[in-house]
């Protein structure tokens, strides 16, 4: 793993000010992810997490530190990162394969034709080919992200983000999940950038994991997952798994202790 | 069976439904004529049915009731469409920036609690004694809360979709008019739907004074002589109106946003 690097953060930094009074979101987060690389951060709730996605994606502007995609910094939300939210964002007013084709408006040099193939073609990916003409109503919330990853896919960012897509989902679906995710990242090789409080889908996914401690969030510690690929769920049952797991939960587990005090 | 009808909050077999609503109709109606023809109370209070269809075909036959409609639809509409004109854009704006919220709510928030008919004065004054003026009473009855009402509409678009709408490239402009907008048309419909209802029972005061036809005009006037069988016969016909106009509405939501069944989404 040492690609070109995609996404540099250094001591990013995020006050909000609530009436007046400045309330630290982000403390200081340093990281990096590469081209290709499944990265995830793990951190308790209310630690940061989607304040720090958010402002990778440009959605909110950082307070201090460094944050650059490309080697360009962040100036505002850009068809360059994809992201996939914690909430479902499909457009209700959409079939299913035009709010795929929704995410391809604003791409430049492909004709109407081949953006309907596109979206027809991630749609099938990820396991919704005969649902293009449904709309987001009549899916259940597993298919409903499964069209938010195809949609944030098809018009190839440069690195996806994700923050929490499975959260709403039950374990069975979400394990599902999971392993399609994983399927279509080595079919179509791009970056991603994966946030979750949820320690087994964190080191399931990753190639490095990165810990963060309880609000406000700072980065606690890198831990590499030294566990091959393709991975399907049993892999969750071996021993090296448990090795990585032991580790990354006593990092947490200090974590939600002081937050408790 | 009784516990099947009043399950909470769940439905119940469309039969069943549609009888309860139909008994309940006829509960009503079947105590009017128990009351009437029993003579229970004076026809100067309370007319017979049969009392009303023959006013009714009195009407029909002079021409005066379609006239009075023909002249109440043309207010109603137009009175409505230019509040609607004014309420779609303002609210927009006002729903989308926080600029116009803060220019905008102060003189709508004060003159909404005004009771329009206290500007039926004004509006003589103003505008003379035309159907402009029963415009601007309808305009008033109106605008004011559907203004606010279309504003909410755009508040209630999800900030994570207007987020990811901004991922795939969109300008602030775009975002606007094909997310912000599309997201909020049925609840906007809606809205239409609601105040075209209340400028419905802002008739009366519009034709209160100065007027030589209308529905809210004739109801006026039989009160002037009693004539109670005319003022039932127009607050029925006010009614059918109202509810056609409704269930155009309605009808139309469920032919234009087939996504948002039931009229809400999300
Ligand atoms: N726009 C905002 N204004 C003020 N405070 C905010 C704002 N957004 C987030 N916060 C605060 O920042 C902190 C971090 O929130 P964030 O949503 O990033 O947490 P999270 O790690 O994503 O949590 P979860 O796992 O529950 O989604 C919280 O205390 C939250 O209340
Ligand atoms: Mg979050």
């Amino acid at each position: 793993m040492s690609g070109p690097v995609k996404l540099r953060a250094e001591h990013v930094r995020k006050v909000f000010d609530v009436e007046g009074k400045p309330l630290v979101a982000v403390e200081d987060v340093t990281m990096t992810v590469r081209e290709n690389e499944f990265v995830t951060i793990v951190g308790t709730s209310g630690c940061g997490k989607s304040t720090f996605l958010n402002m990778v994606a440009g959605l909110i502007p950082i307070t201090s530190g460094i944050l650059e995609v490309d080697g360009k910094p962040v100036t505002g939300p850009g068809a360059d990162r994809g992201m996939v939210f914690q909430k479902y964002t499909l457009f209700p007013w959409l079939k299913v394969l035009d709010n795929v084709k929704f995410s391809l408006k604003k791409k430049k040099g492909l004709s109407a034709r081949e953006k309907d193939d596109i979206a027809r073609e991630y749609l099938r990916l990820v396991g919704l080919a005969g649902f293009e003409d449904a709309y987001p109503a009549q899916l259940s919330g597993g298919m409903q992200q499964r069209v938010a990853i195809a949609r944030a896919l098809a018009y190839k960012p440069s690195i996806l983000l994700m923050d929490e897509p499975f959260g709403a989902l039950d374990a069975q679906t979400r394990g599902l999940m999971q392993e399609l995710l994983l399927k279509v990242w080595e079919e179509h090789k791009t970056t991603i950038l994966f946030v979750t409080h949820d320690i087994d889908e964190a080191i399931f996914l990753a190639d490095r994991v990165y810990v963060m401690t309880a609000r406000p969030g700072r980065i606690k510690k890198e831990v590499p997952v030294p566990l091959p690929r393709p991975r399907d769920y049993h892999i969750m049952t071996t021993e090296e798994f448990i090795a990585v797991k032991r580790e990354v939960m006593d990092l947490i587990r200090e974590e939600s202790l002081k937050a408790m005090q | 069976m009784l516990d099947q009808l009043l399950a909470l909050r769940e439905d119940i077999p469309r039969r069943y439904y549609i009888a309860t609503s139909v008994t309940g109709l006829l509960v009503l109606f079947i105590s009017w004529c128990v009351i009437t023809y029993g003579g229970l109370v004076s026809p100067i209070f309370l007319p017979t049915p049969t009392a009303i269809v023959k006013a009714a075909i009195k009407a029909i036959q002079d021409g005066s009731l379609w006239a009075d409609t023909k002249a109440s639809v043309y207010r109603i509409m137009v009175g409505w469409l230019i509040s609607t004109l004014f309420a779609l854009p303002i609210g927009l704006l006002m729903g989308n920036f926080k600029f116009f919220e803060a220019l905008f709510e102060p003189p709508i928030d004060f003159i909404r609690y005004m009771p329009a008919v206290a500007f039926v004065p004004l509006s003589i004054l103003w505008t003379g004694v035309g159907d402009t003026q029963k415009f601007v009473i309808l305009f008033i009855g109106t605008f004011f809360q559907e203004v606010l009402m279309v504003a909410d509409n755009v508040k209630h678009v999800p900030k994570e979709i207007i987020n990811v709408s901004y991922t795939f490239g969109l300008n602030k402009w775009e975002v606007l008019t094909q997310v912000i907008l599309p997201y909020a048309m049925p609840g906007i419909m809606d809205t239409l739907r609601i105040t075209l209802g209340w400028a419905w029972t802002y008739l009366v005061v519009a034709e209160l004074v100065a007027a030589k036809v209308g529905l809210g005009y004739s109801i006026m006037r039989a009160q002037r002589y009693l004539q109670t069988d005319k003022i039932i016969l127009g607050i029925l016909v006010i009614g059918i109106l109202g509810l056609i106009t409704d269930y155009s509405f309605k009808f139309a939501s469920s032919v234009l946003f087939p996504w948002a069944k039931g009229g809400r989404s999300a």
